[in-house]
C-alpha cells in the first residue's frame, strides 16, 4: 500500500486544503473514488466545482446538495461513492432550526436581513458551514469516510478556526449590548451603546441597523447551543482519524503558499498527512542514458531539422520539469516523511470517472 | 483565429482603470505586471492596486530608470476602518475593533469594504498623478461580487456617504473611458468555460466594458513534424530504442497539449466575441522581474508576449 493510499486507510475525514485553481476538487474526488474502490463507503463535499467535475462524477443536472450515489463499475465489495455539494446557506438555516425554541423564533430569524447576510456573505460563513456539514455526515450511518475540498482561503487556519467565527462575533461586546432584553428600537438601548449604535446608523442608514438589532434579539437564547455544537466540529477537525491533505501545483507561488499552508497546520499541532502536487511536467521514456537532451549526439541531427526539432521538444519540457521539480522542493522538505505524490501533467481532459481513475494511477499506483 | 500582430497595448490599456479579472491559477498577477510594465515604457504614469493576499507584485515590478511605475496594496478591512474613522467614528475609534463594530457594519452592509476599494480606486483615476491605474483583481467568482458590490449595497443603503460612494463608483464602473475589465485566462477547457461565464456575468450584472481576453501561457516552443514524420525520420535514425522511444512519446504528449490548446481557443473564440492576446508560457516555474520585462517588450513588438 503507498503512502497516500495508507492516509485514506487511517482516515475518517480527510480535508484537502490548498490555494484556488490547483485542483483541489479534482484531487478530492480522484481520492474519494480510490477509497470507493477499496470499499469504502465515501462522500465527496465539494464547494464550487467547475461543471466538468460534476460531468466528471457522472452527475449530468451537476451536483446537487443532498448526497448523490454514483455508480461505479469495478469496486470491492460494500465500496460506495456519493458526491455532494455544499449549500452555505441551507446549512445555516438547518443550524436555527435545530437551536431555535420554537417555530416563531426560526422564522423571525430566517427572513431577518441581517441573518440572511450572515448565512451569505460574512467571511467565514462558507468554511464554518463546510465544517458544519462535514460533522453531520461524519455521523452519518450511510458514510464511513468524508472528503471535503476547503474553500480557495489565503489562510489554512480560516477552516480550522471557522466554528468559533460565530462564537466570537456573539461575544462582542456590541451584540450584548444589543441582546440585552429590551422591546426593541434604538431609543432602549443602553447609553453605552447609544453613540456606537448612532454611528452606525448614519453610515448604513437606519432600516439596516434596525434589521441587526432586531436579529440579535431574535438570535438571543441560542448562543449557547451554537458554541456547544461549534466546540464538536471543532473536536472532529482535531480528531486523529481527521487528516489534512495540502494540494499545490509545480509553482513557486502555489508552493509557497502551500508551504505557509503546512506550516501554520504543524503550527496547531494538526500535521500534514500527504502533499499532492497536481500537473507536474512528466518525464519521458527512459530517461537515464547520458543523452543530455540540449545536447543530443551530433551525428544524429546533421542534415535533419525534424530529428533536430524532436530533440528539442525534449529538452524544451525538461527546463519546465527541473524547473519545476526545483519550485517544490521546500514543499516536500516540510512535508517528509508524509508521503508527497506528483500526479503528470495529463495529454487529457478530466471529464469523466475514467479519467479520474488515470489520476489515481499515478497517485497510488495501478 | 491567430492574434493580431499589431501592438495590443492600445486596446489593453484603453481606460483609465483597467481591473484584471480572472480565477486563481491563470495568472492574473503575471498579466496585470506585464500590462502595467509596457504601459509604463510607453510613457504613462502607472499606478499598480494589488488587493488583499500577499504582496507580490512589488518583486515582479522593481523600479526602472525613466519610468513612473508604483505598486499600492489595498485591503478591505484596513480600507473600511479607514473610512469609518473618516466618517464619524473617530471618537469611537479605538473601540472599534473591540467592541465588534467592524464587524457588524459588514455584515449589516455586506460588500461596503469592497465599495470603499472601488473609491480608493475612483481617487486613484480622479488624482493628476497617474494615468493608468491598473488592478490585480480578485478571483473569478469574486470579480462579480466585487464589482456589483456599489449596486448591491447602493440598493439596500437609501442615503448618507455610503449611498453617495456607491454612486461614484457606479458612474466609474459603467463609464468604458474610465474603466474597463480584462479576462485573463489559460487555454485550457475549464478555465475557458469559466471565462466564458464570467464575460457574461460581468456584462449583465456589472455593465463594464470588457476589453480583450487575454489568454496565459500559450505554448509557442518548437514546431514538431507529424505524427507519421516523426515515425519515418526516428526509423531511418541510428538512434537506440531508448532514444526512439523517448523522442516519440515526448512529441506525442506535445502534440495532444497543443491539440488541446487550440480546441480550447476555439471555445473561446466562438463563445466570447472579444479580441484574445496571447502571452507564451515561459519555461520556468514562476516569473521573476527579468521575465515581466521581457513578456513586457515582445507584447509591444508582436502582439505577443514570448
Amino acid at each position: 500500500m503507498n503512502g497516500v493510499e495508507g492516509v485514506l486507510t487511517a482516515s475518517d475525514v480527510v480535508v484537502c486544503c490548498g490555494s484556488g485553481g490547483v485542483g483541489k476538487t479534482t484531487t478530492a474526488a480522484v481520492l474519494g473514488l480510490r477509497a470507493a474502490r477499496m470499499g469504502r463507503r465515501v462522500v465527496v463535499v465539494t464547494i464550487d466545482p467547475a461543471r466538468r467535475l460534476a460531468d466528471a462524477l457522472g452527475l449530468a443536472d451537476g451536483l446537487s446538495s443532498e448526497p448523490q450515489r454514483i455508480e461505479l463499475a469495478e469496486t470491492v465489495d460494500g465500496g460506495e461513492l456519493w458526491a455532494m455539494m455544499l449549500d452555505t446557506a441551507a446549512t445555516f438555516d438547518g443550524l436555527v432550526r435545530s437551536h431555535a425554541d420554537d417555530a416563531d423564533q426560526v422564522e423571525r430569524i430566517l427572513a431577518n436581513g441581517f441573518y440572511r447576510n450572515i448565512a451569505g456573505a460574512m467571511s467565514g460563513t462558507q468554511e464554518y458551514m463546510a465544517a458544519e456539514t462535514l460533522h453531520a455526515l461524519h455521523g452519518d450511518d450511510r458514510f464511513d469516510l468524508v472528503v471535503v475540498d476547503t474553500p480557495p482561503s489565503r489562510n489554512a487556519l480560516d477552516f480550522l478556526d471557522a466554528p468559533g467565527v460565530l462564537s466570537r462575533f456573539l461575544d462582542h461586546r456590541i451584540f450584548k449590548l444589543a441582546m440585552l432584553p429590551t422591546k426593541g428600537g434604538l431609543k432602549l438601548l443602553g447609553s453605552a451603546a447609544q453613540p456606537v449604535f448612532r454611528a452606525v446608523g448614519k453610515v448604513v442608514g437606519s432600516d439596516v441597523l434596525a434589521d441587526s438589532l432586531a436579529f440579535f434579539q431574535a438570535f438571543s437564547g441560542m448562543e449557547t447551543g451554537f458554541r456547544e455544537r461549534a466546540d464538536d466540529v471543532v473536536e472532529l477537525l482535531r480528531a486523529d482519524r481527521t487528516n489534512f491533505v495540502v494540494v499545490a501545483s509545480p509553482r513557486h507561488d502555489t508552493i509557497t503558499e502551500a508551504v505557509w499552508f503546512a506550516e501554520q497546520l504543524r503550527a496547531q499541532g494538526v500535521g500534514v498527512a500527504a502533499a499532492i502536487i497536481n500537473r507536474v511536467q512528466p518525464s519521458f521514456g527512459d530517461d537515464t542514458g547520458d543523452d543530455t537532451v540540449a545536447g543530443a549526439p551530433a551525428n544524429t541531427v546533421d542534415g535533419s531539422p525534424e530529428l533536430a526539432a524532436l530533440w528539442q521538444n525534449v529538452a524544451e519540457l525538461q527546463v519546465v520539469r527541473d524547473a519545476e521539480l526545483d519550485a517544490l522542493r521546500p514543499l516536500v522538505a516540510l512535508t517528509e516523511p508524509s508521503p508527497v505524490a506528483r500526479i503528470p501533467l495529463l495529454d487529457r481532459d478530466v471529464h469523466d470517472i475514467d479519467s479520474l481513475d488515470v489520476i489515481g494511477t499515478h497517485l497510488f499506483g495501478a | 483565429m491567430p492574434p493580431e500582430s499589431e501592438n495590443p497595448l492600445p486596446s489593453l490599456a484603453a481606460a483609465n482603470v483597467v481591473v484584471v479579472a480572472g480565477k486563481g491559477g491563470v495568472g492574473k498577477t503575471t498579466v496585470t505586471a506585464v500590462l502595467a510594465r509596457a504601459a509604463s515604457r510607453a510613457g504613462r504614469r502607472v499606478l499598480v492596486v494589488e488587493l488583499d493576499g500577499k504582496p507580490t507584485l512589488e518583486r515582479l515590478l522593481p523600479p526602472r530608470e525613466g519610468e513612473a511605475l508604483s505598486v499600492v496594496h489595498l485591503s478591505a478591512p484596513d480600507a473600511l476602518e479607514e473610512y469609518l474613522n473618516e466618517h464619524g467614528f473617530k471618537r469611537i475609534a479605538k473601540r472599534l475593533n473591540r467592541t465588534g463594530v467592524i464587524d457588524m457594519i459588514g455584515t449589516a452592509a455586506p460588500g461596503i469594504d469592497d465599495v470603499v476599494v472601488l473609491g480608493k480606486i475612483k481617487q486613484f483615476e480622479r488624482s493628476d498623478e497617474w494615468d493608468l491605474v491598473v488592478v490585480d483583481g480578485p478571483a473569478a467568482g469574486h470579480a462579480v461580487t466585487f464589482l456589483t458590490s456599489a449596486s448591491g449595497l447602493g440598493r439596500a443603503v437609501r442615503g448618507g456617504p455610503i449611498k453617495q460612494q456607491c454612486d461614484d463608483v457606479l458612474g466609474l464602473l459603467a463609464d468604458p473611458e474610465r474603466c474597463m475589465a480584462l479576462l485573463v485566462t489559460l487555454p485550457e477547457t475549464t478555465p475557458v468555460n469559466e471565462t466564458i461565464e464570467t464575460a457574461f456575468a460581468l456584462e449583465d450584472d456589472v455593465g463594464i466594458r470588457l476589453g480583450p481576453v487575454v489568454v496565459n501561457g500559450v505554448d509557442a516552443g518548437v514546431e514538431l513534424p507529424d505524427a507519421t514524420t516523426v515515425d519515418r525520420v526516428l526509423a531511418e535514425s541510428d538512434l537506440d530504442a531508448r532514444q526512439r522511444a523517448r523522442l516519440s512519446e515526448a512529441a506525442t504528449f506535445r502534440r495532444s497539449r497543443r491539440s488541446m490548446e487550440t480546441e480550447a481557443l476555439e471555445r473561446l473564440s466562438a463563445g466570447l466575441p472579444l479580441e484574445q492576446v496571447r502571452i507564451d508560457a515561459l519555461p520556468v516555474a514562476g516569473l521573476d522581474a527579468d521575465d515581466v520585462d521581457r513578456l513586457a517588450d515582445a507584447l509591444v513588438v508582436s502582439g505577443t508576449a514570448r
